[in-house]
């Protein structure tokens, strides 16, 4: 008999909350018009829109006509980058971001370097922290016309600080976006932002939408080809059931995230301790204190990323790795690279709503001795 | 031995050719050539694996020895302990 499955890769994709599922199901019915035209059915459509984005608005503290939804995380995060380049191009080409982005980010970082532009990246310590004196320096340089961070990293855990880089980059009237992608229905979000995106799998909502928010007054202008839909900032007609449902989700999850965070926070620090103390020659990386409170990362020595991640899965658990060999390009992961920690034999933990104490039990139990198993087939046992 | 190579660090005592393998093989290689080696030697580990980059100066860090010098596709290692 197989084990029962234990998915503990949210930061990937939390499992999708009932809320979102109800939701969802219920807009199939009345959300498949286009909230733009003028008959009935698209009234109502139009409805539905509003009333998800008010909902999504207040669920994060915006107005709703700041916020936009868009086809994914991905296509949130290259239009809050690149849309704020655009908006700031006659002060200069340069786009600040940290090296521990997101690999949308950075994506959309190589493309403005691809078409002239310039990009700096400011490097963060051991534990995965921005180097601030570093960040500080770079948004005050001349010619940056914005800035970019990651809320929190999504591989490592570790939270930026947010506010302190928030005011340099208003010292130098740089404008700031947020990858707030891991930071959303988890957390109360950091201020100091003029951009902030989001990604709805993330909390519990569908695939394939995400939030931009851009604040009253920022000087941010679509990079893409005009469209009138969402305020003009993303192309194309918003899936509308499933943002119906991201925001419900949304509303849900941010209700529930001081609680889960307390329930979360500790069964994270169980895993730190537990793996640093009976895996031997393991690293467990990222900030052990400024941190999210439902992801942990750590890399066991001498272990092969890939092996780790087939033999965990036959014992039931999906997890996700930063390690090169489980990457389409080979390479290992930036963030982990960035901080000098090592990178094979990497594995990320990310929990969620159903996650039980139980779950991370068995995985606690059961992983000293996947390890110990694959250092003995490699001959690396004792090295 | 003495003296300095052309990347301008100390010469190895021994060459490691790990290229061609892929990460944690060339730590591997390093864990098991280095503690035959005399402490003070120095070991230069060949990888064209990008991982190595990080992974050796991890290694060492983890493990208390010296990382001397990152060069082109090489990393100079030396035992301290």
């Amino acid at each position: 008999m197989s084990p029962s499955p234990v998915y503990l890769d949210a930061a990937t994709a939390a499992p999708m909350h009932p809320v979102a599922r109800q939701a969802l199901l219920a807009a199939l019915d009345d959300g498949w018009a286009d909230p733009a035209r003028l008959y009935g059915q698209a009234r109502r459509a139009r409805q539905l829109l509003d009333a998800a984005r008010e909902a999504a608005a207040q669920a994060i503290g915006v107005r709703a006509d700041e916020l936009s939804f868009t086809p994914s995380g991905t296509a949130a995060a290259h239009s809050a980058v690149l849309g704020g380049l655009t908006g700031r191009r006659r002060v200069g080409g340069t786009l600040v971001h940290s090296a521990i982005e997101h690999s949308a980010v950075l994506h959309a970082a190589q493309w403005h370097e691809a078409r002239g532009g310039t990009a700096v990246s400011v490097p963060v310590d051991r534990l995965g922290g921005l180097d601030l004196a570093a960040w500080a320096a770079a948004v005050a340089a001349p010619g940056v016309a914005f800035a970019t961070l990651i809320g929190a990293s999504h591989e490592v855990g570790t939270v930026q600080p947010v506010p302190a880089a928030a005011a340099a980059c208003a010292d130098a009237g740089v404008p700031l976006h947020v990858d707030a992608a891991q930071l959303v229905g988890r957390v109360p979000l950091p201020a100091g932002w003029s951009v902030l995106t989001a990604s709805a799998h993330k909390w519990g909502g569908p695939p394939g939408v995400g939030l931009l928010v851009v604040r009253k007054g920022t000087r941010w202008e679509s990079p893409w080809p005009a469209d009138e839909r969402e305020s003009g900032r993303t192309p194309g007609v918003v899936n509308l059931p499933a943002a119906v449902a991201a925001a419900a989700s949304l509303r849900a999850a941010v209700a529930d995230a001081a609680a889960e965070a307390a329930r979360l926070a500790p069964l994270v620090d169980r895993i730190r301790a537990r793996v640093a103390a009976e895996v031997p020659d393991v690293e467990v990386v990222g900030d052990p204190v400024d941190r999210l409170p439902h992801l942990v990362t750590f890399s066991c020595l001498y272990v092969d990323g890939e092996a780790l991640l087939h033999a965990l899965d036959r014992r039931g658990f999906a997890v996700s790795s930063g390690s090169s060999c489980t990457s389409s390009t080979l390479r290992p992961s930036h963030v982990l690279e960035a901080m000098g920690v090592l990178s094979h034999g990497n594995v990320r933990v990310s929990l969620h709503r159903e996650t039980t104490e139980a779950d991370v039990e068995r995985f606690l139990a059961e992983l000293p001795g996947i390890v110990a198993d694959l250092r003995a087939e490699a001959g690396v046992t004792g090295l | 031995m003495s003296g300095a190579d052309r990347a301008g660090g100390p010469v190895p005592d021994e060459v490691l050719d790990c290229r061609g393998q892929r990460c944690p093989l060339p730590v591997i290689n390093l864990a098991r050539r280095l503690p035959e080696l005399p402490v003070g030697a120095v070991v230069r580990v060949l990888a064209d694996d990008p991982a190595a980059a990080v992974d050796i100066p991890a290694w060492c860090r983890m493990r208390g020895q010296e990382f001397v010098a990152a060069h082109p596709d090489a990393y100079d290692v030396r035992r301290t302990s």
